[in-house]
């Protein structure tokens, strides 16, 4: 009976993961493949050439392209964390009037399309001066990743038990000593989570990246893969682009491993009392 | 004798004035000129191969600002770009629907172009010419072609189509008797069906073709409700689902060239770019097809080719309007051309050009296209203007709710002719 | 009198840790957010962004009489294919985020569970969110393809389906291919955020019911349920957002079909491509309405404790 149970659950877990997976399996068996061989269907690597792959460091600044969106994403990430941690700590443990109507402003920033604001946000960039340098993709990456982490940060800093707080008030700490000494040890799991997938938001991000830089040093990695082509303008170049999609998600992947850990970790590792 | 010496004293002061000058005068204008353009294979390398013999006359430089493929992307920055009055871009590269509708923003090139427009095709011309202003110059062209199976032809006795009828009769045999043969996946014909510009191209082909006009006339008259028109997209309906896959609704260029690709389709239409692809050692249908114009239909006897192609316009707001002026020049000259055409096998849109030994003996595709551009016509974005994208959108959703069977062409046509009546308003 | 105090400070410190937040934000959009609303009562177009006139609420409605006496009305809220936008909006923003909140809450689960490779799975667990959506829909859109594509040939071989369907071209079928393919993407999403739920949850409390030895069903609706629901309605709301919104994903499997059109796709639409910038000005604040409408409406049905005063 046990057994079965754990082989059902086994066999669960192959489910989602071949789910998840597959189509990405797919993009590394198309990213092998070249020609007329891609309008054909494999279950299984038929062929085996890295033509695709050599193309897309060919294109001009692939590598660079992968630095700069490491770069914008880890500070705009990190910039966020920043001022949410400390944002969320007075939404979520300090008492005073209009909370609510604060934490549905800050969402209201996210409620616009991205088209809408596109325009006055160029305007606003190259007005600062910061048209076609990170600075101006980290800025406006700020519209969507800094609602997300305060509003996720906030959620789950109000869960904390009360009396450990109390614990470190008696004990004459300042509201900062309670941030990083007492919250952010027990915040792992959300922070890491929060951090992974707003890195990834800003990872992703196409329409700003294009629309805020001109050159092919400052561009990041949709962009780039935007810009893959074939020889005339009707060709999608499929092989190409799969291999350069393979190549950028395996960053995240080995991010996700990486920090996989810390997900884990969190309240149990402190055994406090809820 | 004295003389002598002093006039060539004094030709030698104003040699070295002329010198002084012409330093003087590069270092004053030497003027880096930005372009804009999609990158698209390998057109940036073969661009700034291009553009040294201008860079080294003129002792100015130009920077590529490179772009995504997609040509939608490219036009949505383009005009935000304009609009906020960029002054980082002097020179865009446009597709041939654009520069009428941002006709504002770009400058007027007709008295630049005064001594070399009428080298070019009419049709393209006209395309770029919105209100008498001539928004850009031609660079290169595109047409699309009836592709078709030379092997299956044969072996079925069957001839080239020559009209759109011909070309339904001569599918539906091939592709039952194949099929029956037990190649099961063969269609007849694939076009491109989805719901975008594509479509609008594809249509206007069969309707104009028809003799029923090509939707908004040059002098801005919407003629598309007739009943030639009616008749085109009553045929084309009839292909889907029959000659035609159901999905071809869902096809833009890349998959009708897959599904062709791969051996399952006597006709195509498409682009000249699958051409060469199509001759790739890996194609299933190497060596077995070949192109014609696209077939004609009722009896009209005239087939039509919707232009495509790409043209450089000078921005309004480039800082260098002169310099970008003449780089436009230089572009789209007939020498420039010529090297574009023997380079990057991108069809000229001067006419003498297909009668070139060189473009001949070197490309020897090129010059066949010339009767194809001869039947090509523009889409309506020069009378329509600003309004060319909701008119092209319209009459794609007309064309596409017809073949999906929802609502009859006749039914449609008329409330496309109603909505676009409203749209223009009191003119375009 | 000291507590007082105490809190008169706390509050202090507070707004000293909410200003660089509130000041980060306000300078990168109120003027941009602004600056769209108010295009949206003008009459402002792409070629000429600063000689808008103000029209009032002409974007939204406007009526005149024609000659014969006749009324006729003008503008996005009488406009069919906005409507037709919006229906299609709200549909699949509730669907797909129905759907992906109970696959993800499914997914945190199973990962939550102590099993070999874990940390493999996890990792594998979010590709589908980081691959770009540029790139996904797209390859999304060659799998789904009638003729070349392998999801038909999967059906094909296992019988489900006799003959090939034209997912993104059947105006029956486009909205769930866009629908699955959107599940696919950001149910990793919903599961990491639930998860992280999961894992804040005291381990103890779990041990004390599996000693009292509580069925794992009513573990799961008494204990695990409510311990997570403040990490799942943060999860949903942001996710309603961005459903509310979606644009990329439509815009690349079926860009032009009337059947999977949203208020985003038509919004851009008339921004970019059509010569109707304030109208499609006007679209986007419509929207950005409707989903204040809608988070509002969620927090207050949802129960969600927004100002955190209950506790």
């Amino acid at each position: 009976m046990k057994a079965l149970k754990s082989a059902a659950f086994y066999l669960l877990v192959a489910f989602i993961v071949f789910i998840a997976v597959f189509p990405f399996y797919y993009a590394i068996i198309t990213s092998f493949k070249t020609g007329t061989a891609l309008f054909q269907i494999d279950y299984w690597p038929t062929t085996f050439s890295l033509d695709n792959y050599r193309d897309v460091f060919n294109q001009g600044g692939f590598f660079r392209n992968i630095l700069n969106s490491v770069l914008i994403a880890s500070v705009t990430v990190c910039l966020s964390l920043l001022l949410a941690v400390t944002a969320s700590y007075a939404l979520a443990r300090v008492r005073f009037r209009g909370r609510g109507l604060l934490l549905m402003t800050i969402l209201a920033v996210s409620m616009f399309p991205q088209i809408a604001v596109l325009s006055g946000l160029f305007e606003m960039v190259r007005f600062i001066g910061i048209y076609n340098t990170p600075w101006a993709l980290i800025l406006s990456y700020t519209i969507f990743t800094l609602p997300f982490t305060v509003w996720v940060l906030t959620t789950f800093m109000r869960d904390l038990p009360i009396e450990i707080e109390e614990a470190a008030i008696i004990d004459g700490a300042t509201p900062w000593q309670i941030i990083t000494k007492v919250f952010m040890p027990l915040m792992w799991p959300a922070l890491v989570t929060t951090g992974l997938l707003a890195f990834i938001g800003a990872w992703n991000e196409f329409l700003f990246a294009l629309t805020f830089t001109s050159s092919t040093e400052t561009r990041t990695v949709p962009v780039a893969i935007g810009m893959l082509s074939g020889a005339s303008q009707y060709e999608t170049p499929w092989g190409i682009i799969m291999a350069a999609s393979v190549l950028v998600t395996v960053p995240i992947v080995i991010l996700v491993l990486v920090f996989q850990r810390k997900i884990v970790a969190g309240l149990t590792a402190g055994g406090v009392k809820g | 004798m004295k003389k002598s010496v002093k006039k060539a004293g004094l030709n030698k002061a104003v040699l070295l004035g002329a010198v002084m000058s012409a330093l003087l005068a590069s270092s004053a204008y030497a003027a880096e000129i930005n372009f804009v353009s999609g990158a698209v294979g390998k057109d940036i390398e073969i661009f700034k191969e291009l553009v040294k013999p201008w860079e080294k006359d003129t002792g100015n430089t130009v920077k590529i600002v490179p772009m995504p493929s997609s040509t939608t992307d490219q036009f949505a920055q383009y005009r935000l770009w304009l609009s906020a009055g960029n002054t980082d871009v002097d020179v865009y590269q446009t597709d041939v629907i654009w520069a009428p509708q941002l006709a504002d923003q770009f400058l007027d090139l007709t008295e630049a172009a005064k001594d070399v427009v009428k080298d070019h095709f009419p049709s393209i011309i006209e395309s770029q010419t919105a209100d008498g202003k001539l928004v850009a110059l031609p660079l290169f062209t595109d047409a699309p072609a009836l592709y078709y199976r030379k092997d299956l032809l044969e072996k079925y006795g069957a001839s080239v189509p020559k009209t759109w009828e011909e070309l339904t009769a001569t599918a539906k045999k091939i592709q039952e008797a194949e099929r029956a043969a037990g190649s099961k996946d063969l269609w007849g014909f694939v076009f491109q069906g989805n719901a975008y510009e594509g479509l609008t191209c594809d249509a206007l082909e069969w309707v104009k073709s028809f003799g029923g006009g090509q939707i908004v006339e040059a002098d801005g008259t919407i003629s598309v409700n007739n009943p030639k028109a009616v008749a085109a997209l009553d045929l084309a309906k009839s292909w889907v689902g029959g000659i035609s896959p159901a999905g071809v609704l869902s096809y833009g260029e890349e998959e009708s060239r897959g599904i062709w690709q791969t051996g399952n389709a006597v006709f195509m239409r498409n682009w000249p770019y699958a051409y060469a692809l199509g001759n790739g050692d890996d194609s299933k249908v190497k060596d077995k097809f070949d192109v014609t114009t696209l077939p004609s239909g009722g009896d009209n006897g005239k087939s039509a080719a919707t232009l495509g192609g790409w043209n450089v316009a000078v921005s309004k707001y480039s800082k260098n309007p002169d310099v970008a002026i003449s780089l436009a020049k230089f572009l789209t000259s007939k020498e420039t051309q010529k090297q574009r055409a023997l380079k990057g096998s991108q069809l000229p849109t001067i006419v003498s050009l297909y009668d070139d030994a060189d473009i001949k003996a070197q490309q020897p595709i090129i010059p066949r296209w010339k009767d194809v551009f001869m039947q090509a016509v523009p889409r309506p974005s020069a009378p329509t203007k600003v309004k060319y994208n909701e008119v092209s959108s319209k009459f794609w959703s007309a064309v596409h709710s017809t073949l999906s069977g929802k609502g009859t062409a006749a039914e449609n046509l008329e409330v496309l002719e109603a909505d676009l009546t409203e749209m223009k308003g009191k003119g375009w | 009198m000291q507590q007082a105090e105490l809190q008169a400070q706390r509050i202090r410190a507070a707004m000293w840790f909410l200003l660089p937040m509130i000041a980060a934000l306000a300078f990168v959009a109120a003027y941009p957010l602004l600056r769209s609303i108010y295009f949206s009562f003008t009459d402002t177009t792409l070629t000429s962004l600063y000689t808008g006139q103000w029209v009032g609420f002409d974007n939204y409605l406007n009526w005149r009489t024609l000659p014969s006496g006749r009324t006729i009305y003008r503008g996005t809220l009488v406009d069919p294919a906005w409507w037709n936008a919006v229906w299609n909006t709200v549909r699949f923003a509730f669907v797909s985020v129905s759907i992906e909140a109970i696959l993800g809450l499914m997914v945190a689960l199973v990962l939550n569970a102590n099993f070999h490779g874990r940390g493999l799975v996890r990792a594998a667990i979010l590709i589908p969110w980081a691959i770009p959506t540029i790139v996904s829909a797209k390859m999304w859109a060659w799998m789904l393809n009638d003729q070349f594509g392998i999801v038909n040939d999967m059906l094909f071989n296992i019988g489900l389906i006799s003959e090939k369907i034209a997912w993104t071209a059947n105006v029956d079928t486009a909205m769930w291919a866009v629908l699955m393919v959107d599940i696919w993407k950001t149910t990793p999403f919903m599961a990491l955020l639930c998860l992280a739920g999961l894992q804040m949850i005291p381990r103890d409390v779990y041990e004390a019911s599996k000693i009292d030895g509580v069925h794992p069903i009513k573990v799961f609706f008494k204990i695990t349920l409510p311990l997570v629901k403040p990490a799942l309605m943060v999860a949903i709301i942001f996710r309603m957002l961005d459903a509310l919104r979606i644009f990329d994903l439509v815009y690349v499997l079926t860009p032009n079909s009337a059947a999977t059109k949203t208020m985003s796709v038509i919004s851009r639409e008339n921004l970019i491509e059509f010569d109707k910038f304030a109208y499609g000005s006007a679209q986007s604040t419509l929207l950005f309405l409707m989903i204040a409408l809608f988070v509002t409406l969620y927090i207050w049905l949802g129960k969600v404790d927004l100002s955190g005063d209950k506790q």
